[in-house]
C-alpha cells in the first residue's frame, strides 16, 4: 500500500464543502431559535449616559433588548475573563458590563427577536446618548507616549556603538498599517440550553479555550458545556480568542432560557482584533567586507488601553544573521481601539518585513548581491541562544528559489531592466518562523471491521487538517483512508491545544502516531494470544500495521489480519488515548525558513504595480500533503501582495472610526493581481524536531513576501517605499 | 433596515402613477446600490416599486443612425452586445471595468446612471455628510479623502461619481430619455449629473417623480480611435483613482474631432470643451495631449490625501489619448496597462 503521507491527497471534507453538508457555526437550527442583532457604540471613548431602548422593544416579533443594565450577572474578576491566549497584562474586555466605551463598534446592547429583520430593524431604534471623552487612535501622533515592554530577545555586546563604529550603515523607519484578518465566514455564536447544559456553536480556533472560558465567565461545570465549531471559514487568527459575540449569544440563551443566535455584520467585524499598526526602526552596521557588526530592531505597536498584547516582532534577526552586536527593543502605544491580536504570523509578517527591506538596503549601500550578503551574514546556530537548529536548509531555499527564479540574470542596477512602459524589478526577501509543538491527546478507535476512528479536539480553520489526520492515521493504522473518520471541532473530544502558531500539524500528527503505536500494542497483544501465532515473542516495535495485518518487520510473511486478532480476543473495538512527546529540550533552535524571490512591473509613468511572478522556497521539514500545502503557502504569497500593495484599514482619527470597514473598500489582491506563483518545498529530513519530522507551515507563507515585493519595486524604480502599503502615489511624486 | 413595501410596476406609466403616491418610495431595478444603502441605513424607503421587469430591455438601431438602450438591459447584455461591442466598443469596455461580472449582471443601464458616491462618509451614518443629511457638514473635506473629487467641488461636498459606463456615455454624448407625470423628455447627457454646490443631496436632474426609460447613442461611436483606462489601487473590482474616456476621430494624424472625459474625479463625468477644442486640428503627439490635459484639469485642487489625483489624471490623459491615437485601446482582460 502506497504511503498517504507525502502524497498529494485531496481534502477528506472537500465534498462535505462544496455540496453545503459541512456546517458552520452561524447554520445550525434549532427550534425556537432566537436571533441576536449588535448594537454598536459610535464613539470611541466615554460613557454611555442613557439607553432608550423603548422603540425596539415595540417592533414586531422583538423579545428583549439586553445592555449593561439588565443583563444577567457577569462575575466582577479579571481573571474570570481570562482565556489561554489572553495578554498577561491587563483586564480582558467584558461585553455589556457596564456603561464605559473603550472603542468604537464596541456593542452596546443585543437586541433579541424572533426573526434576523425584526431584530435588525430594532437595533436601528435604540438610542444611545453618550459622554463623550477625548479619544486617540493614531500611533503616529501618540508615540511619544510609547513604553517599553520586555523585549523578546536579549542584547549582545554594544550595539549602538559598533554601529556607531561600523564601516557601513542603514538606518530607517518602516511602517505597517493596522489590518484586519477578514475571514469568508462571519463571526457566530449558537448558543442552545437544553435542562441546564449549553451547547455552543461557534466560529472559533479553539473550542475548548471557549469552552474554559464560558465556563468562567458563566460559572459553569466543565460537563455543563460543550463548545463545537467543525467548520470554520478562515481564522487566520481572529478567532484563537473567544469573540464578543459568543458571550452576548450566551447572555441571550441564559436570560430567555431559549436558544440564540449572534451573528455579526461584516462591517462589525472591524471592531474585533487587527494586526496592530506598527513602527520599525532598524539599524544595520556592517564591515566594509558585508558581514553584520550590530543590528538594532525596535517595534513600536498599537495595543488597546486595557490589554498589553505584544508578540515577537524584532527578534527574527537572531535566527537569520550572525552579528555580534544586537540589541532588541519592543515598546507598545495605547490606543482607544479594540485590543491587537495575532494575525497570520504574528510579529513576523511585520518585524520580517522591517529586517529583510533594511537587508536590501545594506545590501545597496554594500554594493552586494541581496543574496550573497544573505549568505555570507548566513547563522548556524541562533544567534541569541547560541544554539544549532534541529534543521536549516535555508542556503537550500536560497540557491533553489534563485535558480528557479533566474535570479543570475539580474541587472542590480534600479531602474536597469524594462519592458515597454514598464520598469522592471527583482527582488528577494528571507522568511522565518517557529516549529512547535504542543502537547495534544488523540483517540483511535478502532473496530473489528478494519475502520478507525481519530478524534482530537482540534479546529481546521480551512487549512486541510482533516486531511492530514486521515493521511496519518492510514499510514500508522495500515488502512486505507476511506476507513478512516476524522472527528475534530468539539470541546468534548480529547485534549488539544488552539490551532494557531503553526503547531497543530506537529502536534495533532505526532500524537496520532504515538495512539497508533498503542492500538498496535493491543492488537499484537491480541494476535500473540493466537494459537501458534506467527508474531509470538514481538515486541510492539518489532511490528507494523500494513494492509490491514500486524506484519512483523523483519519477515513480512509473518502476519496476522488485524479483524483475526480481533476476532481472536473478541474484542470488538480497540480504543486508546496518547498523547504526543513534547520534549523539554531546549538544546536546539526550532524553525521553519524559505526564501521568496518576486518580480515587480511598474508602469513608469502612472505608477501601477503587478507582481508579475513569486518564487517561494521553502524549507519546512516533513511536507504531509504537498496539495494542501502548496495551497497554505500560495495563500500566504497571496496575502503578502495584499499586506505589499494594498491592505490597510484607514481611521478616521477625528471620530475614531473605521473608514473602509467592508471588503469592497478595504483592499485585497483580487484574480487580476496575482500572477504566477510558484512554491517549492525544500528537502529537509529533520530527526530532531520531533518524531514525525513535521514543522508546520500555517505562517511561513506570507513571511518575508511584502518585503520582497518592496525590494522588487526599489529595483524597478529606484524609490525606496518604507510605508505599506505601497500605493501608486507612494512610488512617483505626482505633482 | 426598517420595514418596506413591495410592489411591481406593470409598465412605465404604473411606475410612475406609484412613485407619484408614495413620495418616500424608490425604484428599484438591479438593487445592487441601493440595497447596500438600505442596509447601512443610508436609505430608509417606505415602499420599493420594482421596476426590473419593465418591457425595457432592448437595445435598437433608431432611424437617426444611433442606438437606442432600454433602461432595463443588464450592463453585462449591454457590454456584449454586437451593436455595442462592434459601433460603441468605448461603451463596452469601461462598462466591463466597473464592478464584478456578478454586479454587472444585476445591474441595470438607467440605474448604473443613479448610483449614489462611494464617499466613505456618505455611508457612515455616525460621520457628518451633506449628501447624506444636508445641513450636517462635510466630514471628508478634512478627513479620509483619497478617493474624493478634484474638480467641481464645493465646501458643501467633495464626493465623486462612481460609475464607468456613464464616463464614457458622456463622451459619446448620450442622451438620457426620461418619462415624468408630464410626459416624456430627454436630457443631455452632460446636463444629467450636476455639481454638488449647496445641494449635494442631488445627484442627477432627474425629477423624483421621473423614471429613465433609455439612453440614445448618436451614430458617431469613435470605434476606430478610442480608449478607456481606469487606474485604481488594485487591477480589479475596485473604484476608478481617475479613469479617462477617449475618443478621437483622425485625419492621418490629425485630429478632426475629440472627445475626452473623467471619471473618479468629480461629482459628474468631467469634460471640458475647451480641451477637446484644443485638441482639433492638432497632430496626435504628447505636447498636443498635455495642453488637453491641462485644459481638462483646469481649476482641479486636492484635499490633502488625494492631491496626487490632479498629476496623475494628467499622465492618464495623455496615455489615453495616446492609445486611442493608435488604436490600440485598454482592454480589460489584458493585466497590465498599455
Amino acid at each position: 500500500m502506497a504511503s498517504y503521507i507525502g502524497s498529494a491527497t485531496s481534502r477528506v471534507d472537500g465534498r462535505a464543502k462544496v455540496t453545503g453538508e459541512a456546517k458552520y457555526a452561524g447554520e445550525f437550527n434549532v427550534p425556537g431559535l432566537v436571533h441576536g442583532y449588535v448594537v454598536e457604540s459610535t464613539i470611541p471613548k466615554g460613557r454611555i449616559a442613557r439607553i432608550d431602548t423603548s422603540a425596539a422593544l415595540e417592533v414586531a416579533g422583538v423579545i428583549d433588548v439586553l445592555t449593561h443594565r439588565n443583563r444577567p450577572q457577569m462575575p466582577d474578576k479579571d481573571d474570570a475573563y481570562k482565556d489561554e491566549v489572553a495578554p498577561e497584562k491587563g483586564s480582558p474586555y467584558r461585553p455589556l458590563y457596564d456603561d464605559r466605551i473603550l472603542f468604537t463598534g464596541q456593542p452596546v446592547a443585543l437586541v433579541l427577536a424572533e426573526d434576523w429583520e425584526a431584530a435588525r430593524v430594532a437595533a436601528s431604534m435604540v438610542k444611545v446618548e453618550y459622554q463623550k471623552e477625548p479619544h486617540v487612535t493614531d500611533l503616529h501622533a501618540e508615540r511619544s507616549r510609547a513604553f517599553a515592554i520586555d523585549a523578546p530577545e536579549k542584547p549582545r555586546g554594544d550595539a549602538e556603538k559598533a554601529f556607531a563604529s561600523a564601516a557601513v550603515r542603514h538606518a530607517a523607519e518602516y511602517f505597517i498599517p493596522t489590518e484586519h484578518h477578514n475571514p469568508m465566514e462571519l463571526f457566530a455564536s449558537t448558543a442552545i440550553w437544553e435542562d441546564g447544559r449549553l451547547t455552543v456553536y461557534d466560529k472559533t480556533q479553539g473550542v475548548q479555550n471557549v469552552q474554559k472560558y464560558l465556563c468562567s465567565v458563566f460559572k459553569m461545570k466543565p460537563d455543563e458545556v460543550r463548545v463545537m465549531s467543525p467548520y470554520m471559514g478562515g481564522g487566520f487568527g481572529a478567532g484563537l480568542r473567544p469573540q464578543y459575540q459568543v458571550v452576548l449569544a450566551v447572555l441571550g440563551a441564559r436570560a430567555l432560557k431559549r436558544p440564540v443566535r449572534v451573528m455579526l455584520t461584516r462591517a462589525q467585524m472591524y471592531a474585533l482584533g487587527y494586526r496592530p499598526a506598527s513602527i520599525e526602526r532598524l539599524a544595520l552596521g556592517a564591515s566594509s567586507g558585508g558581514t553584520l557588526e550590530s543590528m538594532q530592531h525596535e517595534t513600536i505597536a498599537v495595543t488597546s488601553q486595557f490589554e498589553e498584547f505584544a508578540r515577537n516582532d524584532t527578534g527574527w534577526g537572531n535566527l537569520l544573521y550572525k552579528s555580534p552586536n544586537a540589541k532588541f527593543e519592543h515598546k507598545l502605544v495605547k490606543l482607544d481601539l479594540p485590543t491587537s491580536c495575532d494575525m497570520r504570523a504574528p510579529g513576523a509578517a511585520t518585524g520580517v518585513y522591517a529586517l529583510e527591506c533594511a537587508m536590501d538596503e545594506l545590501a545597496i549601500a554594500l554594493d552586494a548581491d541581496p543574496v550573497q550578503l544573505r549568505l555570507q551574514c548566513y547563522s548556524e546556530r541562533h544567534q541569541g541562544e547560541d544554539i544549532p537548529y534541529t534543521s536549516k536548509q535555508l542556503r537550500e531555499c536560497y540557491q533553489q528559489g534563485a535558480a528557479e527564479f533566474g535570479w543570475d540574470k539580474r541587472n542590480p542596477q534600479p531602474r536597469s531592466m524594462r519592458e515597454g512602459s514598464e520598469l522592471v524589478g527583482w527582488g528577494m526577501a528571507s522568511g522565518v518562523w517557529e516549529a512547535l509543538q504542543m502537547p495534544t491527546t488523540v483517540r483511535i478507535v478502532l473496530t473489528a471491521n478494519g475502520h478507525a476512528e481519530v478524534a482530537t479536539a482540534a479546529s481546521d480553520i480551512g487549512t486541510g487538517t482533516y486531511t492530514i489526520m486521515a493521511q496519518v492515521a492510514a499510514d500508522m493504522l495500515g488502512l486505507p483512508i476511506d476507513n478512516i473518520s476524522v472527528k475534530l471541532g468539539d470541546s468534548t473530544l480529547p485534549q488539544c491545544p488552539l490551532e494557531g502558531g503553526s503547531w497543530i500539524a506537529s502536534s495533532v500528527c505526532n500524537a496520532i502516531a504515538n495512539t497508533a503505536r498503542g492500538v498496535r500494542g493491543d492488537l499484537l497483544k491480541l494476535a500473540i494470544g493466537m494459537k501458534d501465532s506467527p508474531l509470538a515473542g514481538a515486541g510492539v516495535d518489532d511490528v507494523a500495521l500494513i494492509d490491514g495485518k500486524i506484519v512483523s518487520r523483519r519477515d513480512a510473511t509473518r502476519a496476522v489480519s488485524i479483524a483475526s486478532a480481533m476476532q481472536s480476543g473478541n474484542a470488538d473495538r480497540i480504543t486508546r488515548e496518547e498523547v504526543n512527546k513534547v520534549a523539554d529540550d531546549k538544546s536546539h533552535a526550532r524553525n521553519v525558513h524559505s526564501a521568496i524571490f518576486a518580480e515587480v512591473k511598474v508602469d513608469e509613468q502612472l505608477g501601477v504595480i503587478r507582481v508579475t511572478r513569486v518564487v517561494n522556497a521553502v524549507a519546512a521539514g516533513r511536507i504531509l500533503n504537498p496539495k494542501t500545502a502548496h495551497s497554505q503557502v500560495m495563500g500566504g504569497v497571496v496575502w503578502g501582495i495584499g499586506m505589499a500593495l494594498h491592505e490597510e484599514t484607514l481611521f478616521d482619527h477625528r471620530f475614531g472610526r473605521v473608514m473602509n470597514a467592508n471588503i469592497a473598500e478595504y483592499h485585497m489582491p483580487v484574480n487580476a493581481d496575482v500572477h504566477d506563483i510558484k512554491v517549492i518545498f525544500v528537502d529537509e529530513p529533520d530527526e530532531i524536531v520531533n518524531p514525525l519530522g513535521i514543522k508546520g507551515l500555517g505562517e511561513i507563507g506570507i513571511v518575508g513576501v511584502a518585503a520582497a515585493i518592496a525590494n522588487a519595486v526599489y529595483h524597478a524604480t529606484g524609490k525606496r517605499v518604507r510605508d505599506l502599503p505601497i500605493t501608486l502615489d507612494k512610488v512617483i511624486q505626482f505633482n | 433596515m426598517i420595514p418596506f413595501q413591495y410592489t411591481r410596476a406593470n409598465d412605465v406609466a404604473d411606475a410612475i402613477k406609484q412613485i407619484a403616491t408614495d413620495p418616500s418610495a424608490k425604484f428599484i431595478a438591479g438593487g445592487t446600490n441601493l440595497i447596500d444603502l438600505i442596509k447601512y441605513d443610508v436609505e430608509a424607503p417606505s415602499r420599493l416599486i420594482d421596476i426590473s421587469h419593465l418591457p425595457l430591455r432592448s437595445v435598437e438601431p433608431t432611424s437617426a443612425g444611433g442606438v437606442l438602450i432600454g433602461a432595463m438591459v443588464p450592463n453585462t447584455d449591454l457590454a456584449y452586445h454586437p451593436l455595442i461591442e462592434g459601433r460603441y466598443p468605448l461603451l463596452a469596455r469601461a462598462i466591463l471595468s466597473g464592478a464584478s461580472q456578478q454586479l454587472r449582471n444585476m445591474a441595470s443601464t438607467g440605474g448604473n446612471l443613479l448610483q449614489r458616491t462611494r464617499c466613505f462618509y456618505y455611508y457612515d451614518t455616525a460621520t457628518p455628510c451633506n449628501k447624506r443629511e444636508p445641513g450636517s457638514g462635510c466630514s471628508a473635506i478634512d478627513g479620509v479623502n483619497r478617493i474624493n473629487a478634484i474638480l467641481g467641488t464645493s465646501e458643501a461636498c467633495i464626493a465623486t461619481h462612481p460609475s464607468d459606463m456613464c464616463v464614457a456615455l458622456a463622451a459619446l454624448e448620450a442622451t438620457v430619455h426620461v418619462t415624468g407625470p408630464a410626459g416624456a423628455r430627454t436630457i443631455a447627457f452632460a446636463d444629467f449629473h450636476r455639481l454638488p454646490g449647496n445641494t449635494p443631496q442631488r445627484d442627477t436632474n432627474l425629477e423624483p417623480d421621473e423614471i429613465i426609460t433609455a439612453i440614445e447613442l448618436p451614430p458617431k461611436g469613435f470605434s476606430e480611435n478610442y480608449s478607456y483606462l481606469k487606474i485604481r489601487d488594485r487591477l480589479s473590482y475596485a473604484f476608478a483613482l481617475v479613469s479617462v474616456a477617449a475618443a478621437l476621430e483622425l485625419d492621418g494624424d490629425t485630429i478632426k474631432e475629440a472627445r475626452l472625459a473623467l471619471g473618479g474625479v468629480a461629482h459628474k463625468p468631467w469634460r471640458s470643451t475647451a480641451a477637446e477644442a484644443a485638441l482639433l486640428g492638432q497632430r496626435t503627439d504628447a505636447t498636443a495631449f498635455a495642453k488637453a490635459a491641462d485644459w481638462l484639469l483646469h481649476g482641479a485642487k486636492g484635499y490633502g490625501h488625494n492631491d496626487f489625483k490632479i498629476g496623475l489624471a494628467r499622465r492618464a490623459i495623455i496615455r489615453t489619448l495616446g492609445q486611442a491615437a493608435r488604436g490600440k485601446p485598454q482592454s480589460i482582460s489584458d493585466k497590465k496597462i498599455r
